[in-house]
């Protein structure tokens, strides 16, 4: 486990996981802001996408995300009962619950997909939040996506030209 | 001009904040960067983007470079997405062909690595760059403003909002929860600095919101129910019984001289429990309006069933009904102003101080009503066992500045505080001892108070009262012990004394969640309401056309309460003059020919926006209920929703700018 002073002093020398973030306006998004008011100080892994409402996530943005790169994906809504929107991010619930299985059926390991209930005035918890999924994804390493599809189109590759009779050299 | 044509050419502009983006993220790195990103035409940084030379350094450029599209890399959007989106449609773009990066509050001010800082900002500003490039000229959406307003909370606060508003010829509906407006001012004596009694300024105020044809007064009734939008709000307010026919009831008061109870018995909230009051009772006598009020919880009627009902009889003009039920009124109202208060902090959990315990231990609040000329001792200072007090402490920050209670400063105890060592000895020529951790005294006047009180000769021991308790030595066990250290001192002194003051702090309201989810506006951890930015629109909330006034958004005097309270009518009343209000234009869309009819969105909407067609087989959206949340956009499972501002491929643009992704890997796979 990483301590949190390394965590927010980590220097881009060394390999940084990138995290894409998605905020709600009226919440997350907004306790980040209060976080930078306050000035608390958080590891700088995390790109946030601003939407209205956490029930807009598209699950094929999170998709997405991973298989473009992102090393992990972190959703951030208000806490049940307080959505700007009434329901929007119990939308989003059912959806990521569902969406988890998925993830991980492609091997992505849980802790790359997080999904956060965190309120207008939680600017300390941005930093728990963030701090907390920035060192697990650390630990866990790159996730790299994109190369493993490169990888996997050549072994299909290599497979359909087998298939088809032909000789392949193996690289 | 040029942006018309297809072609697009991009502005890019990083803003320095003075040293509070450019001493963390390398600003010059990150304008280099943009500069060769596809699209871009200008790219620079500049001191200080949101000035006027900032702005005028925009629209030169949109000019002389024929820009069609504006990045700026600077603070939140909340604080100044409004200003750049303006500067560009003031040199004639359409102001969505603009898109901010949160470098400040997101990145400059939370990160210590100067090099993370810079690569962030770099990924988010690609990532911009590439949404902006997709963005759509769009118009906002203009909806009507409903001139009436509502104003919950009868406090000074919502007192004074009213009637400004009334004053301006708006109509107002003014909710209050207890039988009486007025709030907490209404039990004061004195109040701070002038020592003007709270009674005679506040009463008149009180009356003439009574009598002014623009007011509908409601009291002893809750805003039970909040729908719609900025300008056009509905508004259920439950009316409760209070057993009285309002028309017919003149405040004669003979019902309570009636009641079957011949002394009063019960706990008088209003005297904080220093009186009694009868079943049927008025809160105090210039309590407005002047109904009295039947409390079912106490009156044998309604426990029991069976009473003589003598107050039934005696009321010549049959005022009281019995079997009054709840109402429920519905207004339709274009703006809110919450007003809805504090309560002071229970003494009770500072377990050590013995309230509760020991009689001769009062809160603020009692001593306020002790010393009132119109309270249950008529200003006389008598203590629960009969005496008068000889010798009296006052302990400062009982549940303030506390780490087991409360870490705020509630701003007004250390003047009140003052207040009441001068009533007491003015009173009663008893030595008081103020235990203080700090006095904080600032604003007009205040100081000089302070001053003036502590040369009449009131004592003032700085420190934390640690313990009290009944004086061994004391057989009576009346006289109480108050240790605390004399931090100047150095020293643990232990003063008895005949009486102690606890001077309490201020909360929010038990009800404060309720009433947040209510209005849809948001509170701080401690509970109080949060104002839309600190500085700038203190009394705006972030859900528009409801403002905050008073105490709910933060312990505060009268004097600042009152300043909120106009300032909440004058945001109200620029609104309802201005008529209309320019909506966010991010609502949702259905592309009919996409559509397949499968109605998964129809449930989703929260607002009932969505409906289907049977004849076409197709949904569609009303964009007049849309709120722009986005949920149906993200189930549509053929992709037939769209969402303006946040269309699909704006945010896949986004991922694939964070993620520096291109678009030739994806043609290897």
């Amino acid at each position: 486990m990483l301590n949190e002073q390394n965590l927010e002093h980590n220097t881009s020398k060394e390999w940084q996981p990138k995290i894409v973030a998605f905020f709600c306006n009226w919440c997350t998004y907004t306790a980040a802001d209060l976080a930078g008011v306050s000035r608390i100080k958080h590891a700088p892994n995390i790109r946030v996408i601003r939407v209205m409402c956490s029930g807009r996530v598209d699950p094929q943005f999170i998709l997405d995300s991973f298989a473009k790169g992102a090393d992990g994906v972190l959703i951030g809504g208000c806490h049940p009962g307080d959505c700007h929107y009434q329901e929007g991010n119990y939308k989003c619930l059912r959806r990521f619950e569902l969406l988890r299985r998925v993830v991980e059926s492609f091997g992505i390991d849980a802790d790359r997909l997080r999904l956060e209930w965190i309120s207008a005035s939680e600017g300390d918890r941005v930093r728990l939040v963030v701090n907390d999924m920035a060192s697990k994804v650390k630990a866990l390493g790159p996730l790299a996506f994109p190369k493993k599809q490169i990888e996997w189109a050549q072994e299909m590759f290599i497979e359909e030209e087998e298939f088809a009779g032909k000789e392949v050299e193996y690289v | 001009m040029s942006h018309t044509n297809g072609n697009i050419r991009i502005g890019f502009y990083i803003c320095h904040c003075g040293s509070n983006i450019a001493g963390v993220v390398d600003v010059e790195k990150v304008t280099e960067y943009a500069a060769k990103l596809p699209g871009v035409v200008v790219s620079k940084h500049y001191k200080y983007m949101c000035s006027d030379p900032g702005q005028e350094m925009i629209q030169k450029d949109i000019h002389e470079f024929n820009l069609n599209r504006i990045v700026v890399a600077a603070c939140s959007p909340f604080l100044h997405e409004k200003t750049f989106r303006n500067a560009a449609f003031q040199a004639g773009l359409n102001q969505f062909y603009f898109q901010m990066v949160n470098t400040r509050e997101q990145n400059a001010w939370v990160h210590l690595d100067h090099d993370a800082s810079t690569d962030k900002a770099i990924d988010l500003v690609r990532s911009a760059i590439n949404r902006v490039t997709l963005h759509k000229p769009l118009e906002q959406k203009k909806v009507p403003i409903h001139p009436d307003v509502l104003v919950v909370g009868g406090g000074i606060a919502g007192i004074h909002a009213a009637l400004t508003l009334a004053d301006a010829g708006k109509k107002v509906y003014l909710v209050e929860k207890e039988p009486t407006i007025g709030g907490h001012m209404a039990m004061f004596d004195k109040t701070f600095p002038t020592l003007d009694c709270a009674a005679c300024i506040l009463t008149p105020k009180m009356s003439a919101v009574k009598n002014h044809k623009n007011i509908t007064l409601w009291t002893y009734s809750e805003v039970a129910n909040v729908e719609g939008y900025v300008g056009n709000f509905k508004v259920k307010v439950k009316k409760k019984p209070r057993y009285i026919i309002d028309d017919l009831c003149v405040g004669c008061l003979d019902c309570i001289e009636a009641c079957v109870y011949k002394e009063p018995r019960f706990y008088d909230e209003f005297n904080q429990g220093l009186a009694k009051r009868k079943p049927v009772y008025i809160s105090f006598p210039q309590a407005t309006p002047q109904l009295v009020v039947i409390d079912p919880e106490t009156c044998i009627y309604f426990k029991s069933g069976k009473c003589k009902q003598t107050c039934v009889d005696i009321c010549e003009r049959q005022a009281v009904d019995l079997n009054q039920q709840e109402k429920f009124e519905e207004i339709d109202v274009g703006t809110i102003i919450v007003a809805t208060g504090f309560k002071p902090f229970d003494a009770k959990n500072v377990y050590y101080y013995g309230y509760g315990t020991f009689p001769n231990v009062y809160t603020s609040l009692e001593v306020e009503r002790l010393i009132n000329a119109s309270g249950p001792t008529s200003g006389e200072v008598v203590m629960r066992d009969g005496s008068t007090p000889k010798k009296i402490a006052i302990v400062h920050c009982v549940g303030s500045r506390d780490k087991n209670t409360n870490l705020w400063c509630s701003r007004v105890c250390c003047l009140y505080s003052i207040k009441l060592a001068h009533l007491l000895k003015e009173h009663t020529n008893a030595e008081i001892y103020n235990f203080y951790i700090d006095i904080r005294t600032p604003g007009k006047l205040m100081d000089e108070f302070f001053t003036r009180i502590s040369e009449e000769g009131v004592k003032f021991i700085r420190g934390r009262v640690a313990d009290i308790y009944p004086d061994p030595s004391d057989d009576t066990r009346r006289r109480l012990i108050v240790k605390a250290e004399d931090t100047l001192i150095r020293e643990i002194t232990k003063v008895p004394v005949d009486m102690v003051v606890l001077s309490v702090g201020l909360e929010p309201r038990e009800d404060a969640q309720d009433v947040r989810r209510m209005f849809n506006i948001t509170c701080s951890t401690e509970g109080f309401f949060i104002e839309r930015h600190p500085k700038l629109a203190p009394v705006n909330t972030f859900t528009d056309g409801i403002f905050l006034a008073g105490c709910c958004q933060g312990p505060k005097d009268i004097p600042d309460t009152v300043a909120k309270a106009g300032a909440a009518a004058a945001e109200a009343l620029a609104l309802i003059d201005k008529g209309f209000i320019e909506l966010e234009p991010n609502t949702a869309f259905i592309m009919e020919e996409e559509c397949s009819g499968c109605k998964s969105c129809v449930p989703l909407c929260p607002y009932s926006a969505i409906s289907y067609s049977e004849e076409i087989k197709k949904a569609s959206i009303n964009e007049a209920l849309c709120k722009g949340c986005g949920t149906c956009v993200a189930s549509c499972p053929s992709g037939s929703i769209k969402q303006n501002m946040f269309v699909d491929e704006e945010i896949y643009s986004e991922i694939d700018g964070i993620l520096n992704y291109k678009i030739f890997e994806e043609a290897v796979c």
